[in-house]
Formats: C-alpha cells, structure tokens, sequence
C-alpha cells in the first residue's frame, strides 16, 4: 500500500533517505483527506528544520494543514514545481510531488520513523 | 434560464457613450482644477445604459435562491421571513437621511429608538445592559471576548488568558477568541450532545478567562447539564459568553443572564429579520450583566433626568468597534420587527419554531441518521452516515440534489463534530405543508440514493452552473474582470 | 371527542408564522408530547418560561403612524441643508440602485456557500471585487466588510502579519474615528501604535521598519498630501504602506498604487448607500496580489463548472473562519452584501464618465464655497489643497456656529476644535446646490455678530 523504501512519521510525512539527504513529502493519505490541493506553502532553502516541528502548510479547497517534518537539518532543495502545479501532490505525492530536500544532521532521529507496515497500521487503527 | 447573455460582464458590455445616469448641473462658476499631474489619467469603469443596467442586475438576480422564492432551512442561520414593514419604516427620511455625526439635539428621535432597543434586548436575555455598536455577530464576539479580557485585567489577575470553546463551535468564535488574545482550549460534547463535565473539569483552572458556549447548540440541543456548566466556571473565577445565533429557540423560554451568562450576543440579521442580504450586512448587540456593563463598546445610548437621550462611553469601554454607532438601518428594522410582535409574538416565534423542527426530527429519523434523538431545540442535525457507507452517496450529494428539487441546502460546514452532518432549520415561518413535502423530498432523494446514485453524485442538474471547480479557482485565482478565464486561455 | 387528550398550543396567531394552533395541535400529536411546553424541558424547571416584559403586538397601521412621528422628531438632511461629512457623505442616489438592491433575490439571500444557486451574489460580488481594483487601482479587492474604520483596522492587522512585527505608526492627521477602531481591535495583539508626522519619520533613519505606516489621503481634515513625499515614505523600507482614501476622491485623482501603496481601504458609503445614522456601510479593501492569502474578508472567483461552463465561487476559504477557526486571518463572516451590491450599481449607472464628472463637481463647489467662506471676517480657510472636504476655523465657538444654523435650517460641519481652534469640517457635495452654498455664506457672515 505504501511505498516500502520510505520511512513515515504520525503526521503522515514520508522521507526518501539518499545517502545525507532526506527527500520529504507528504502521504498518498493525507493528500485523500484534504482533497484538492490548491497551496504549498514551504520555507527558504537554508532555513533549519527540527524533527516534528511545522515548517509549512498546504491547502486544499476545504482545508488548511501544517505540515511536520520527520527529520532535523537545513533545507538545501524545495520543490518549486509546487507553486504553480500543486496538483502534483495529489497525482503523484511520493514522487513528483516532493516538497523539500533536507541535509540531515541526527542519524538516530530515524529510530522514531515507522516502516511502510508500521506506518499502514497505524492508518488502519484510525489515527 | 432563457437569457444566454446574463453571464456577459458590465465590462464586456460597456460601449464608449452609453449614459447610465443624468448629471446634475454645475450651477457654480468653474474652478481651476488641480495640475493634470496630480489627477488620475483613466478611470476603467462601465459605459452602460440604465436600462441595460436594470436588466442586467435583474437577470442575474434570477439566478439566486431567495428566501422569498422558497423553503431555505440553514441551520443556526435563521433564514425566516423578513417582513416587508420593517424596510418601510427603515426607509422613512427621518431614520434614512440622517448624519451619524448630527448634534445629539437633532437626533433625538434616532436615539429614542435605540434606547429602546437595548433595553427589550435587555429584557429578553436577562442582562443589565446593551451596545448595539458592534456590526455583525462576529464582531459582538470579539466585542465579548474583549470585555472578558478586560475585566480580568481590572481585576489585575493577568493570568487567565486560555478560553474554553467547545469542538461543536461555530468557526467564528475561536477566530474571535484568538483576535482578543486569547489562547483556546477545545473541549468535546459528549454523546448526548451535552459539554463534557468531565473534560470540562479537567481544563478549568486559573488560567481560564471563560468559556464561549452557543445555548442551544450548534447540534440543535439545549445542554441538560447547563447549571453545573456554569458552576465550574463561575466558582474558578471565569466568565460565561453566550453566544445567541440560535436565540429564536429560547425567546421566552429562558433568560441566558438568569441562568448564568454574563455576556450573550445577538444576530439581528438571524433572530430579527434584518435581511440576509446575500452576505450582510448584519448587527451583533452585545447584551451584558452588571459584571461587565462598565466595559461595554462605545457607544451605548442614555436617557438623563428629562428623558433626553445622548451617545456615552461606559466608564471602562473597550473602545469603538466601528467609526459610528452600529448598523442603524438594522437596528430599526430589528425594533420594528419586535413591535409588530410585542409579548406574544416574540413568545410564539419559540414555540413555532421549535414545533417545526421536532416535527421535521419524527419524520425524517428513520430515513437519514439521527446522532442524537432527543428533543431537539429549534434546528436538527442528521447524519448521511449510514447512507454513504451503503450507497456511496454523502451528504453534499444530498443537499447538491435538494437543489433540483427547488429547495436550500441546509448547513454543511458545521458542526465539524457530526460526520455527513446536515444542519436543518425550518425556522417558525414555514407552513406545516411546506415541510411535508421537504419531508417527501428528502425521503425521494434517499431512495434515489439507492437506485440512481448518480442523480445525487452530479447534482444539481437545473441550475446555471452544474457543480463548479473550487479547486481550480483557489490554484488559479481570478478575482476581477482584468483577469478572467478567456484571457488566459 | 370522548377520551381525546387535550393538547396545548399557545392560541396566538401572527401573520409571519402559517401554522394555526388546530394545525400545530396535530404536529404536536405526531411528535409525541401533549403540549408545546413538554418541547422546552431541557431547560432546568426553575429557570422556565419567564416573564417577558414587552409592550403588545402592534399592527401595521399603528406602528408606522407611531414610528413616523418619532423619525419626525429628527432634523432630516433634505429637509435641511447639510454640510456634514467628517467620513460619511451625502451624494445622490439614482433610483434604480434602491430598486435593484431591494429585489427579494439579493435581499432575502444569504451567504453563497452553495454556490449553484447563489451566482446572482457571486456575479454582484465579482463585478464590485473588480470595480474596487479599477477605483483604486489595485490588484486584489475583496467582497467588502463592516466600514471604513474597519477595514483600516484589518488592514493593520494584516501588515502585522505579512510583515511579522508589531510596530505601526500613524503618520499624519488621520481621522480619529479610524484611529480609535484600529486602537479597539488590536488592544489584545500586542501591535504598539505610535504617532508621527511625515516629516519626521523621513528624516528619521535610526529607528527600525514597522510593520506598516498608516496615512489618510485626502487626511481628516480634507488636506491631500504631496504624492512625491507619499512614495518617499513607501520606498523607505519594507513597511507596508497603508492608504485610507475616499471613493469620489479616487474617482478623480492620482490613485495610491502611483505612491506604491500595498493596501487600500476606504468607506464605500458615498457611493449608492444612505446616511441612516451611521449604518449599515461597506468598507472597501484593495491590495497588492502578493498579499492575497493574508487578505482579510470574502474573496470570489471566477471558475468553470463539469460543463466547462464560467460560474463563480467563494475561493480561497482556506484563510477564512469557517475553515482554519483560529488560525483564520480574520473573524469576519456576516459582512456587507446587499450594501457593496448597493455600490455597484452606483458604479455601474454613473459609469466612467459620470463618476469623473461628479468629482469634478464636488471639486467645483467646495472650491467656490471655500473661497467664499475665507473672504468673511472673522473666517479662515485652514486647507490648502482639498476635494471636496475642508477645514474653517470660526470667530466663535463652533457649537454656537451650528446652532444657529440649525435654527436657519441648515446643518453645519463637524467640530474640529481638538485640531484647530474654532475649526469646522465642512463638506460640499452636488447635493449641495449654489443657493444653499450662498445661503451658508450670508449665515455665516451673521455669525460675529451673535
């Protein structure tokens, strides 16, 4: 159900780990539950980021959501296609539709990351 | 709707000439005007003939669903009958002519009036004292909330700055709380529809300026646990903010200030039959106790030793909430409206309405889910529940297709606490033949669920517009006619 | 009927509630309870059913004869003659905006949250969204709110916001009907207000960027400032330049986006909308598109519906109440419908044309007045470069000024003696014919000699 080589938080982010830099984004369910997405707000590359704080927002037609990152460091990358297109996230939110590139700085912030099966029981529970 | 050309634009139509109005004559000698530097080289603006322009404005009204064209059962909007008098009486000279900044001497009669409005406020809701200042309900909010931070303050007890609102609110008054500074703390409602004692309880303490609760609810029900609620907050030190959209189920039936509250709003644009307007304008009265009437908005009206009335600003006031005195045009009509009913009128408006809206909970809770069956107040919330797990249809399909049927949706947006929620008013000014065939309608649209579901999922069919792209026009915004859809394709 | 429950209705009858009580008695029968009063037992016992002290029902034909004697007791503009504005103003009102603002269809609507029956509303709002960009030549205009006062108020608040500080100042003389409402709704923000002239802050360059600098164009006492020193204050820094202006004023003049404004506001009053005391009003907001998302207040736009047919909706509800609650960037719900539709068909009947011309007249007859009124001794034209609006000081007080009028019929301008000593705000508009002007003047020469 959800791609395997992520990791995910509770506030239903995913991050792609390449070597120091995390790519992160935001999952095929929370993009369901907001529906339309018609805004991304995100911060300026160079801005430190700490893990399960908010560092944007993304809108749909009916609703507003902050968006957490998992992970702590400095953003070097942002999607810009989003400002323009953001209906990528609800086409494609695990690919085309990532929001930002982060440097990492903790390692072991990992060990509060769930695994695709984790991260799918934990939607099931009903979070 | 025969008129292919009503979606045509002023602009679009504007042609160089086109005379929509007469000019007055200049019967002084000419000026010099200012260097043209300093004067604006073009104004944009339609050339249109009067005429066009009534038919215009004529025509795209036609597309608009009225209160006066049929049933429109909004919960917590009270979209009742607004009575023709009222319009009348706003429009005489002497109420519609006059300056809000004449010399108090020369507008005795506008202040005699409103003197008079505070004090039936007053009476209705068991409060002390009155400002009609504030423009709409939501400012009566902030108004409120205002007052509560100010009397704290008086107090010198600097530490209450979180308000408790319960989850079933109305967006307005957490957006009202957080405009006075205040920190929120939501609360749930319990399964009867009540406020959690529990949880209220557990949230209570020195920090807590008060709470904001709408009597009746939201959820159309009447907090059977009303008198504890206002125990905890009370015996901590808080204040109660009462806020009074849904009035028109307790006018003569409870006095929110004899039961507690020390500060409750009204919308006269809800209860009063100040028109609707297709978004305003409105007015919030604030009605207070003793407790707060010191720091009430400027200004409120007074009557001195020999009866002459004047504009004063209560000792400790939190200050003006508009430029002038409130919205007097909706003041008139709201103390008209009152006269025309007096005492037993204003009694019956309660039980009518709430007649209506129990009827409509009999008829219609074996056909959609009803979350909590019991007697309700003055509106009633179903649930679509049980039909979109059978049938994949929701609640926006339902009141999307009670479109093609000639009538209003009810309320969808809230409250958020109710999944698939419809929040229906009927309001005292329908006829019980009117929601008999609500009830039908309803009932129809439900079996359609079942076997045609696709009538429901593209509704409305009849309309000008079928269902309209929102996310297209929140990526993409066009907000005026120098940027518009043809232009940028 | 033998054995039949008796069942309780309350017997009266009134026009706005169908149901008679043999009707009620029967819905009360299908829901269950014996009277209408088993309907009301959620209420604790003690508390129920209180007395309502309230004068009778009163009919028609009564309430209209009473209601007129006690609008008679007031001194009715057009009955007399006016010069009062001070921030709201007489101007003429076609007929066809009170018969088109009183169709049941715009009057009896409500909010256009389902947008396939609201687009009569929806297309008003887009068309008045669009006129207020042309009038203030600004990008983005929202659907209006409460008034002026208000608006200016919000505007604060939103600079606050994008700009992420609290600092504001004032510059100038703006009114203080505006400045008391600012004052009001940020009293719990934490925003400090301070007050400064123009020359002062630019000469200033120690002092850090507030958030926004506020000014008034025409100022409060009807004084239009040098536009050139305007783009100075706007290019200083980052603040956010915060216009209030005056709709027949932009009809004619430099609009602010030549001095860089990033907001707009303004009272939408004197176009199409009466007096009546003070209210109901429209006040206007325009701003620079890159602000959007802060803007407060309901925005429409425009989209196409499953038929690519074009249709309007309310867009960007995200910043509003109903959606993010406390985030939202206002409280505002209930705003000023039928009052900014009220606007926009004044705009559309006088048209280009007409609104440059009205201006221009206004122009004409204060300027005339004005010059008149500084040649009485005693008398001094206190505004250099005004509108229609401008401040006299008098020879006298200026309350036994006006009482004199009004015993001539007239009533006379707004007391401005907290800025100028004996100083009066008089306003000229073309509701304001040459022989009530001359008729001011000859009062007004009477005065010295009280």
């Amino acid at each position: 159900m959800y791609p395997e080589n992520l990791k995910y938080s509770e506030e239903h982010e995913w991050l792609l780990k390449n070597n120091g830099i995390a790519t992160i984004g935001i999952t095929s369910f929370a993009v369901e539950s907001l529906g339309d997405i018609v805004f991304i707000e995100l911060p300026q590359t160079g801005t430190e980021i700490t893990q399960f704080s908010t560092f944007g927002e993304v809108e749909s037609v009916k609703a507003a959501s902050e968006i957490y990152s998992p992970i702590s460091g400095k953003i070097i990358e942002i999607n810009e296609k989003l400002e323009t297109e953001p209906e990528l996230l609800n086409n494609s939110p695990y690919e085309d539709g990532w929001l930002i590139k982060v440097e990492i700085s903790d390692n072991s912030e990992f060990k509060k990351l769930m695994t695709a099966k984790e991260y799918e029981s934990f939607v099931n529970a009903g979070s | 709707m025969k008129n292919s050309n009503v979606r045509k634009l002023l602009m679009d139509r504007s042609i160089e000439g086109k005379v929509g109005a007469t000019m007055p004559s200049i019967d002084v000698p000419l000026q010099t005007l200012p260097n043209k530097k300093f004067l604006r080289e073009n104004l944009a603006m339609p050339e249109v003939s009067e005429n066009e322009i009534v038919r215009y404005f004529s025509s795209i009204s036609q597309m608009n669903f009225s209160i006066d064209h049929n049933f429109y059962p909004l919960g917590s909007c009270t979209m009742k009958y607004n009575p023709k008098l009222n319009d009348d009486i706003a429009g005489f000279p002497g109420f519609n002519e006059i300056h809000p900044l004449q010399n108090i001497d020369t507008i005795q009669g506008a202040l005699e009036i409103m003197f008079d409005l505070q004090n039936i406020l007053a009476e209705i809701t068991g409060m002390s004292g009155t400002s009609l200042a504030p423009m709409a309900g939501a400012e009566a909010e902030l108004a409120g909330m205002l007052m509560i931070r100010a009397y704290h303050r008086n107090r010198e007890d600097f530490k209450r700055k979180k308000v408790i609102i319960p989850d079933s609110a109305h967006g307005t008054n957490p957006a009202s709380a957080v405009m006075a500074g205040f920190e929120v703390i939501s609360i749930p409602t319990d399964t009867n529809g009540n406020t959690d004692l529990e949880a209220l309880k557990n949230v209570v303490d020195a920090s807590t300026a008060g709470l904001m609760l709408t009597q009746p609810s939201t959820l159309g029900l009447f907090d059977t646990n009303i008198l504890e609620v206002v125990k905890i907050i009370n015996s901590n030190g808080g204040l109660i903010y009462g806020d009074g959209a849904n009035l028109n189920a307790i006018l003569g039936k409870v006095k929110p200030g004899e039961i507690g509250f020390d500060v409750v709003h009204s919308n006269l644009h809800k209860t009063f039959t100040q028109p609707h307007g297709g978004g305003g304008p409105g007015a919030g009265a604030i009605m207070v106790s003793d407790k707060l009437i010191d720091f009430l908005p400027d200004p409120i009206v007074t009557k001195d030793k020999i009866d002459k009335f004047d504009l004063s600003k209560p000792q400790k006031s939190i200050g003006k909430m508009g430029a002038f005195h409130g919205n007097f045009g909706a003041l008139v009509r709201a103390y008209s409206y009152i006269r025309t009913l007096g005492k037993e009128g204003i009694n019956n408006i309660s039980e009518d309405a709430v007649i209506n809206a129990n009827y409509l909970r009999i008829k219609l809770k074996d056909t959609l889910d009803l979350p909590y069956d019991r007697i309700c107040s003055h509106e009633v919330v179903f649930s679509a529940k049980t039909i979109k797990e059978k049938y994949g249809v929701n609640a926006l399909d339902i009141a999307k297709r009670l479109i093609d049927y000639d009538i209003h949706p009810p309320t969808m947006y809230f409250p958020l606490t109710v999944e698939e929620a419809l929040l229906v008013e009927p309001t005292e000014t329908e006829s019980k033949e009117t929601l008999d065939e609500f009830i039908e309608t309803v009932k129809t649209i439900c079996e359609e669920a079942k076997t045609n579901p696709n009538l429901l999922h593209n509704a409305p069919h009849n309309t000008p517009n079928t269902r309209l792209n929102e996310a297209l026009a929140a990526r993409n915004p066009k907000l005026n006619w120098r940027n518009t859809i043809e232009e940028a394709n | 009927m033998p054995g039949a429950k008796k069942i309780m209705v309350n017997e009266y009858q009134s026009t706005y509630s169908p149901n008679t009580p043999k009707i009620k008695k029967q819905m009360l029968s299908d829901i269950g309870v014996d009277s209408y009063k088993n309907l009301f037992s959620d209420i604790p016992e003690k508390y129920r059913f209180p007395e309502l002290n309230l004068p009778a029902p009163t009919s028609e034909l009564d309430l209209k004869n009473e209601l007129s004697k006690i609008a008679n007791k007031n001194s009715t503009p057009g009955d007399y003659s006016s010069f009062l504005g001070a921030g709201a103003y007489r101007h003429f009102i076609p007929s066809v905006v009170k018969q088109i603002t009183s169709r049941s269809e715009f009057m009896t609507s409500y909010t256009p949250y389902q947008p396939e029956v609201s687009q009569g509303t929806l297309q008003a709002h887009f068309e008045f969204q669009s006129m207020v960009c042309e009038l203030t030549d600004m990008e983005v205009a929202n659907a209006g709110m409460y008034d002026g006062a208000t608006s200016a108020a919000e505007a604060v608040l939103m600079a606050c916001r994008v700009n992420k500080k609290l600092k504001v100042e004032i510059v100038g003389t703006v009114s203080p009907l505006y400045t008391d409402v600012i004052t009001t709704l940020t009293q719990a923000t934490g925003i400090e207000i301070s007050y400064n002239n123009i020359e002062t802050i630019l000469q200033n360059n120690n002092d850090e960027a507030p958030a926004c600098y506020v000014i008034q164009q025409p100022n409060f006492l009807g004084e239009i400032s040098d536009p050139g020193q305007l783009k100075l204050l706007s290019n200083k820094n980052n603040a956010l330049l915060i216009v209030i202006s005056e709709p027949m004023f932009l009809s004619m003049y430099q609009t602010p986006s030549y001095y860089n404004a990033d907001i707009v506001v303004a009272e939408g009053q004197p176009f199409g909308v009466s007096l009546a005391y003070g209210g109901p009003y429209a006040g206007l907001f325009a701003c620079k598109k890159d602000y959007i998302r802060q803007l407060p207040g309901r925005i429409v736009g425009e989209t196409i519906d499953s038929k690519n047919k074009k249709g309007y909706v309310l867009t960007l509800q995200t910043r509003e109440q109903h959606i993010k609650r406390e985030r939202a960037t206002s409280n505002i719900c209930t705003s000023v419908g039928l009052i900014a539709l009220m606007s926009t068909v004044y705009m559309a009947l006088q048209g280009k044309k007409g609104l440059k011309y009205l201006s221009e007249l206004c122009y004409h007859k204060s300027h005339y007045a004005a010059a008149k009124i500084n040649n009485l001794p005693g008398f001094e034209l206190q505004t250099n470069n005004f509108f229609k609006e401008f401040a006299i000081s008098c020879p006298i007080p200026v309350k036994e000024v006006n009482e004199y009028l009004h015993e001539n019929k007239i009533i006379g301008g707004y007391d401005v003696s907290d800025f100028i000593k004996n100083g009066m705000l008089l306003a000229i508009t073309e509701m304001n014919s040459k022989e009530e002007i001359d008729n001011l003047i000859t009062l007004l020469s009477q005065v010295k000699t009280l």
